[in-house]
């Protein structure tokens, strides 16, 4: 699948309160979650993504607070992927959980600019900015199965159907 | 070669032998929950699964703490939610706000954490649980969506963190000191991903309290978990004996560590952290004198009965600064009731402090004390990041009990030796 956007370069250690803060957690409505994605990390990102965007971090991206709503923020306001040196562990697997791709390719966030262009070939894990192409550390297989198939809700889904008919689905 | 406590656990937990740092198993889970914030999306993705049943209703539980009491239609709409689904499915541990309290204070309490006990949930300050010799694993909504739904999940065996702190720490020095240290040391990813065992002289003397303030900031390192090996004060500490289902996993000698670090206990400082990370942190004299507007003691890392008998002393006899604003959250009704009975709620109120009901509070910036622009809070809560109290343009610092009950009293952030 291939991605093409802007890049929205971030830090290191953005949070998900920075991501979505509590102020605004009374309504999880994913659209309203988009309308203050990233704002207290930059107040002007939501107004200016747009579809297939990547947001690109430094170390640590999706630090801290468990809310999966910062995953659901994200997708929502229509970022295609993210891009890191490093992912918050929970983070991580709520943005996996969310299918919204988290790529670790060290080598293309310290060449991504703010606002350049980007593209991202999520089955080889390629990432091409200003003509160069970096590639990203591929992804445990399990996790990939797990993005692949449609993710945890999915294969939840799939096993409950496959226990009702007296088999199971082959566990990890 | 030997195994390290957090890889016991996961292995008892996964059915194989022994396991080894990257390798993804597959666990059964003792116990789980969410809470009125992280639990209306576990449930709809658990209905999406087309999930009808919890795996047992005993082992599920969901704890209203963040925004309740209803902090506005909406919240009320989540806490209905929440209380609904535990309703439908009889979920034993489901606590109406007036017999409230924080998940995982309440856990504790309620005797479903044991040491040698896998338990994930959806708060990010479960590590705390590791105090009891638990492998206690933050996860998401989707995730215990998962778990309700089949009482395990899936895992990534994490590398382990040796933490040695040797000798005692000094007076006015807390767990919490500690920790902000650890922090500084290592940075806010520091232990991304990894265990932190905590062993040590210092460690084995410190009350099974101020081990859980310990594994409570491993979090803020980023770490998978946080773990302190049980002994008998945890037994102690949890009322049971060592056959009421504990598992008194150690780590064996020859275990392997990614990195070990040793720390002189004497060598730490009070420490207070600056805004807006936790690894900001610094002696107390470096931020000394700075004016702040609220004061917050109480919430998931320091809101227990020991907490504010410290906070009692210090106050006991004395005012508020007239233009501070001190909040007391107890962590759970149960402590609440106990401050009541010991008289500490008395002096709390005498000296001009707000008792918020059992919960979060302040802590994540929703409701009970927001913030206003430019405002400074010094906080026992875990977390000082960018907008968490307030606005972006507020400032929060974190501290202990001590420090915390000093600054409510002069105003500026104090050290605790200037008002014994």
């Amino acid at each position: 699948m291939a991605i093409e956007g802007n890049v929205f370069k971030f830090g290191s250690n953005i949070t998900t309160d920075q991501i979505i803060p509590a102020r605004y957690l009374q309504n999880q409505d994913p659209k309203h979650l988009a309308e203050h994605c990233l704002e207290d990390a930059d107040p002007t990102f939501a107004q200016r993504v747009r579809p297939g965007d990547v947001v690109v971090g430094e170390d640590n991206f999706g630090h801290g607070s468990s809310r999966e709503t910062a995953a659901v923020a994200v997708k929502a306001a229509g970022v295609a992927c993210i891009v890191a040196r490093s992912f918050g562990r929970i983070f991580f697997r709520n943005c996996l959980n969310q299918g919204l791709p988290c790529l670790v390719c060290p080598d293309a966030v310290e060449n991504a600019r703010d606002g350049a262009k980007i593209k991202v070939d999520l089955s080889t894990g390629e990432i091409e900015i200003a003509g160069s192409v970096y590639r990203a550390e591929p992804m445990p297989e399990f996790m990939r199965q797990l993005l692949e198939s449609g993710g945890l809700v999915e294969y939840g889904r799939r096993r409950l159907e496959a226990e009702k008919g007296g088999g199971g689905l082959p566990k990890v | 070669m030997g195994n390290t406590i957090t890889e016991k656990i996961i292995a008892a937990h996964s059915g194989k032998d022994s396991v080894r740092p990257g390798e993804i198993v597959t666990v059964k889970v003792d116990f789980t929950m969410s809470t009125d914030s992280t639990g209306p999306l576990a449930i709809e993705q658990f209905r999406r699964m087309g999930a009808t049943r919890v795996f047992d209703p005993e082992l599920v539980g969901l704890f209203p703490a963040r925004r309740v009491p209803n902090k506005d239609i909406a919240s009320a709409m989540l806490a209905q939610k929440v209380r609904q689904f535990a309703m439908e499915q009889g979920l034993k541990h489901y606590y109406e706000v007036g017999r409230n309290g924080i998940d995982l204070n309440m856990m504790v309490e309620l005797g479903v954490v044991k040491p040698g006990y896998l338990i994930a949930a959806s708060n990010s300050h479960l590590t705390t649980l590791g105090a009891f010799g638990a492998l206690a694993i933050p996860m998401g909504s989707t995730d215990v969506a998962y778990i309700f739904a089949f009482g395990e999940t899936w895992l990534r065996v994490p590398e382990s963190y040796r933490f040695v702190i040797n000798g005692l720490l000094g007076e006015y020095v807390t767990a919490k000191d500690v920790m902000l240290q650890i922090i500084k040391m290592i940075g806010d990813g520091g232990a991304r991903a990894c265990a932190m065992e905590f062993v040590g002289e210092a460690v084995e003397k410190m009350p099974v309290d101020e081990r859980m303030t310990l594994c409570n900031m491993a979090a803020e390192a980023g770490a998978k978990n946080g773990i302190v090996a049980a002994d008998d004060s945890t037994l102690e500490y949890l009322g049971i004996g060592p056959d009421d289902g504990a598992r008194m996993f150690r780590s064996d000698p020859d275990a392997r560590y990614a990195r070990e670090l040793a720390i002189e206990a004497s060598d730490i400082p009070v420490t207070v952290s600056a805004p807006h990370a936790p690894s900001n942190a610094h002696p107390i004299e470096s931020v000394a004198g700075t004016k702040v507007d609220q004061v917050v003691v109480g919430g998931c890392t320091n809101g227990l009965i020991r907490d504010f008998r410290l906070l009692a002393k210090t106050l006991k006899g004395r005012k508020v600064a007239r233009t501070v604003r001190l909040f007391v959250v107890p962590a759970t009704t149960a402590v609440y009731l106990e401050a009541l009975r010991e008289g500490l709620i008395e002096t709390f109120i005498e000296a001009g402090a707000a008792v918020l009901p059992p919960g979060c509070g302040p802590c994540g910036g929703s409701h009970m004390g927001v913030l206003g622009p430019g405002e400074v809070c010094l906080t026992t809560t875990p977390r000082n990041f960018p907008g968490r109290m307030g606005p972006r343009d507020s400032q929060v610092y974190l501290g202990s009990p001590l420090v915390a009950a000093a600054t409510a009293i002069t105003g500026v952030i104090t050290h605790p030796a200037e008002v014994a």
